[in-house]
């Protein structure tokens, strides 16, 4: 058992009140399976599409990521699985892949080996 | 839980019409913009933390909080309603300034404001339809488009054509000026009474959003008589006759959603709390000496209403009514409607000569309608063949599936008489 940060990226945002009834709708299905199934850990957040990015030493502060970026994050989602396999596997259910975004599933380093 | 794109047309008309007064008339795109931006921070944010409690007062929150960022961000660029110019555009008062605006005394007006801008004489009358529509209703190009059973294009162009008269108006409506509101108000009375006949009669096979076109126009009216100056003899007419109207809704279109027969109607569906209603209004709207096409067309509503089953209605009241409604607004389909009236008090051979007599007649080729009347009469008389020539031709006309399912039945009803003996 290991823990999983599900990272969303890119994804057509929804066009009309009435599409975005349906992606809310798809998300909020997705992710009760994974609660009933005890996969949740924390359901996790949406992103506001940009902010900084802090470089250089520090140095310098700039704007960014920009929204028309095809891979910005838009949200997170912390899981649990028995690997990364079934990680990804659960992934696959997230409604941001039939927009267009993908979902990247990264371990949370373990402390023990 | 609710529906995002129901909550959309409940709430949206009611936030664009606020930041719209914040903002100026000139900047609702802009107000349009912070709506829509609201409501979709709803799908994602909700799609992690679920619909919450009030999803109302979510929504008007983060439209106040998104309204204020982009008060901010456009400071420089843009200029906002004159009243609210240097509040709004001081870090020191625009909090209090957006605050004040949604509070519930003030919002209170804002439909009505907007709403009245919208029925610009100087605006096409299914322009000031489609503006109402789109702003006010919450309905896509698409969703009025549907209803209208006309193309997205041609919505598009009307509304986006509106849009830009309204923009180039720069001042909202001033409801609280007495002769202005009571200039303005035919034209608003007439925008809904025609919202309501194309949810009621219109063409669009989708009975969803023909019922909601009737509660939206039922809706509106109703803010309408709330105001002081709106409860007008008139405005109470047309709300009694959308109640009339509405509370026979139910019973028009049988367990299929095909149109049926006044006569085959089941009036056991009929909503009668709204029927009160209508009979409440239609009193109200008896005070003074004003009469319109609205009073007298609400009192044929009701006498249909009052009547148990289609044998029990006093159609000589009707026909009294219909002459009142031609001496008031003249035409060949009001002419019909009191023929069909007459056919009911008088018999059918009287209808037929009625509807002969009508000026103008030619104005109605293409009505379905028409033809059908005569071959209903036809039928009553036992002139079959006639009749289902009269249907054939009605068919001809029709315009939706509605009206064609319609007039094939009645069509059927003709058939099985002609086998056997041939009658003339």
């Amino acid at each position: 058992m290991g823990e999983f940060v599900l990272l969303y990226r890119g994804g057509e945002r929804p066009g009309s009140p009435a599409d975005g009834q349906q992606v809310m709708q798809k998300w909020m299905t997705w992710m009760k399976a994974l609660a009933d199934k005890g996969h949740i850990i924390d359901r996790g957040q949406p992103l506001e599409r940009s902010g900084k990015i802090v470089q250089a030493g520090g140095r310098t502060i700039t704007d960014g990521p920009f929204a028309e970026a095809k891979d910005v994050i838009g949200g997170y989602t912390l899981i649990k699985a028995n690997d990364v396999a079934q990680a990804a596997e659960l992934a696959k259910g997230c409604p941001i892949l039939e927009r267009g975004g993908q979902v990247e599933v990264r371990p949370v380093m373990k402390l023990e080996m | 839980m609710e529906n995002l794109d129901q909550l959309f047309r409940q709430e949206s008309g009611r936030l664009v019409a606020t930041l719209t007064r914040i903002f100026g008339l000139h900047n609702l795109a802009l107000a349009e913009d912070v709506v829509q931006d609201a409501f979709g921070r709803a799908a994602e944010v909700w799609s992690y933390q679920g619909v919450p409690g009030n999803p109302a007062a979510w929504l008007m929150v983060t439209a106040k909080r998104r309204a204020l960022d982009a008060l901010r961000r456009e400071r420089t660029a843009r200029t906002f309603a004159p009243e609210v110019e240097h509040l709004v555009k001081s870090e020191w008062t625009a909090v209090a300034t957006v605050d004040e605006a949604f509070s519930a005394k003030a919002i209170k007006d804002d439909v009505l404001r907007m709403m009245f801008t919208c029925c610009d004489p100087r605006l096409a009358e299914e322009m000031q339809v489609a503006l109402i529509l789109n702003i006010l209703c919450g309905l896509s190009v698409g969703e009025i488009a549907a209803a209208y059973v006309s193309s997205e294009a041609a919505i598009e162009k009307r509304i986006s054509r509106g849009k830009k008269f309204l923009a180039d108006s720069k001042l909202l409506f001033d409801v609280a000026a007495p002769t202005d509101f009571a200039a303005r108000l035919p034209s608003v009375l007439r925008a809904l009474y025609l919202l309501f006949s194309e949810g009621y009669h219109g063409a669009s096979p989708e009975s969803v959003i023909r019922t909601e076109l009737c509660r939206e126009a039922m809706r509106l009216v109703a803010q309408v008589i709330e105001h002081p100056f709106g409860s007008t003899p008139a405005a109470c007419a047309l709300a009694a006759l959308m109640c009339f109207d509405a509370a026979r809704l139910p019973g028009r279109t049988d367990d299929g959603g095909a149109l049926q027969d006044l006569a085959r109607q089941d009036r056991s569906k009929w909503d009668h709390a709204l029927i009160a209603q209508g009979t409440a209004l239609l009193e109200q709207s008896a005070i003074g000496d004003e009469i319109t096409a609205y009073h007298v067309e609400a009192s044929i509503a009701a006498v249909h209403a009052r009547a148990a089953a289609v044998g029990e209605t006093d159609w000589r009241e009707i026909v009294y009514l219909y002459d009142e409604l031609l001496r008031i607004q003249p035409s060949p389909v009001v002419a019909l409607n009191r023929a069909i009236a007459v056919a009911h008090a008088e018999g059918p051979e009287r209808g037929l000569a009625e509807i002969s007599a009508i000026p103008d007649i030619s104005r109605l080729s293409g009505y379905p309608f028409h033809e059908a009347a005569l071959g209903e009469f036809e039928l009553r008389l036992g002139r079959h063949a006639a009749a289902r020539e009269h249907f054939e031709a009605a068919l001809a006309n029709a315009r939706n599936a509605s009206e064609r399912e319609f007039l094939h039945n009645r069509l059927r009803a003709c058939l099985p008489q002609l086998t056997g003996a041939i009658r003339t």
